[in-house]
């Protein structure tokens, strides 16, 4: 369901944050992806 | 003399050859109808979708899919991966041989094409402050630099050495420029989108565009050449030299690898765009389950099967999975132009394209096919030349 947001404060407190959050997953899942892709580089 | 004769005449009978025959021919005839007939003969451009197929596919996407040139070269000469060498040449044809389609299709879908060809945009009348300048002049000055970057394999052929010499010293400068202009255009193409927000759907439409058009022109670039090279392993394969064989496997891990990453950053970026956006709910419409076959289908899919080709060093996983990633690129372009565009539009208001701008399009592809064909058939493109071998 849309969000009804009445300022843009408000919009960009909300979408920053959402932002913030998939970073640090991200920062977190490309650790896993970088030793998935180059885990059998030395064999 | 007259086995001879109809030996020849069996030769150029191939089916490749009737059916490409068949479409250039088809072609010729959508090229008389529309420079007779004009737009509205062969088109189905209106007010709404003055930019259809010729602009959606041939441009967008021959532009996307010709960044092999840039991506290759500046790999070779700017960050030294000489192990990539022999990929250069092919690659700078390809994208030699896009761009200047680009520019064929181009004659076909501006209105007044002599002005093209004479430069105008650019000599007289300077639209300094468009985007669609930049895109111009980026463009026209990198088919220049492709051109120049060719050159060498041409009067190799030729037998022009001396020419050949000097193109050969400047090859870091013409690099450097092509990766520079690249940068600009590739992104500029994206940004012409950003004019129109309430013409492109919220999912497609982002103030990241630009990016996304850059980012997935470099997979498009990397993919188009593992596609490429597995097509002339396949049909030129007796053209191909020791080096060029050699060097095959290594490319294609080398170019799958730095595929699987780079994919890994778009999907990033195109899921942080979402969240900016605040674009969640559009997810759960008609037009979000076909962003999401975008996303996951050819962005999320690809990156992850690239990154199993190449923990395997599975060869074959990886070249399906750059044809495969070049089919997204030609769909993520086509959404943009084509297919979210005007998306709130009546079906009856929505563009598709004519039986003959379809023709025209199929026909500039097999002209690049053919010229590609004949070039390779004829210049040291996947092989060294012997007299200027461990010159390059």
């Amino acid at each position: 369901m849309e969000q009804v947001f009445y300022t843009l404060q408000d919009f960009m407190v909300h979408t920053k944050a959402v932002v913030y959050v998939l970073m640090g997953l991200w920062l977190i899942a490309v650790i896993g992806f970088w030793r998935f892709l180059t885990s059998r580089d030395d064999d | 003399m007259s086995d001879h004769a109809a030996t020849d005449s069996k030769s150029y009978l191939t089916t490749f050859n009737v059916i490409a025959g068949i479409i250039v021919i088809f072609g010729l005839i959508a090229t008389i109808m529309r420079f007779t007939g004009g737009l509205g003969a062969v088109t189905n451009l209106s007010d709404y979708n003055p930019w259809g197929i010729w602009i959606g596919f041939d441009l967008l996407c021959g532009v996307a899919l010709a960044a092999g040139g840039y991506v290759t070269s500046a790999a070779c000469y700017i960050f030294g991966m000489k192990r990539f060498h022999s990929a250069v040449r092919p690659a700078i044809l390809t994208g030699f041989l896009g761009y200047s389609l680009v520019f064929l299709a181009l004659l076909y879908d501006v209105g007044r094409p002599f002005r093209l060809v004479l430069a105008y945009p650019f000599v007289v009348q300077q639209g300094t402050s468009s985007l669609l300048f930049e895109v111009g002049l980026c463009v026209a000055l990198y088919l220049n630099v492709l051109f120049l970057e060719f050159c060498p394999a041409a009067l190799e052929w030729l037998g022009i050495r001396k020419l050949r010499d000097i193109l050969v010293k400047i090859t870091m400068v013409l690099t450097i420029f092509g990766v520079v202009l690249s940068t600009l255009h590739q992104s500029s193409l994206g940004a012409l989108y950003l004019i129109a927000p309430a013409k492109l759907h919220p999912l497609w439409y982002s103030q990241y565009i630009p990016v996304y058009f850059f980012v997935s022109s470099v997979i498009a670039g990397l993919s188009m050449v593992l596609f490429e090279s597995t097509l002339a392993h396949k049909y030129f394969h007796h053209k191909m030299d020791e080096t060029h064989l050699g060097e095959s496997d290594g490319l294609t891990m080398g170019f799958g690898k730095a595929a699987a990453i780079v994919l890994a950053g778009y999907f990033t970026i195109k899921v942080i765009g979402i969240a900016a956006d605040n674009n969640w709910h559009h997810l759960a419409t008609g037009w979000g389950a076909w962003y999401l076959v975008e996303l996951i289908g050819f962005i999320a899919l690809p990156c992850f099967l690239f990154a199993m080709g190449v923990r395997d060093g599975n060869l074959k996983l990886i070249r399906y999975t750059a044809a495969w990633t070049v089919l997204g690129i030609i769909v993520n372009r086509l959404n943009v132009s084509v297919i979210a565009f005007n998306y709130h539009l009546p079906a009856a208001d929505r563009y598709f394209p004519h039986f003959w701008e379809i023709v025209t399009s199929v026909f500039i592809v097999t002209v690049g096919i053919l010229a590609y064909r004949f070039i390779v058939n004829n210049m040291p493109v996947l092989y060294e030349h012997p007299e200027y071998k461990e010159e390059h």
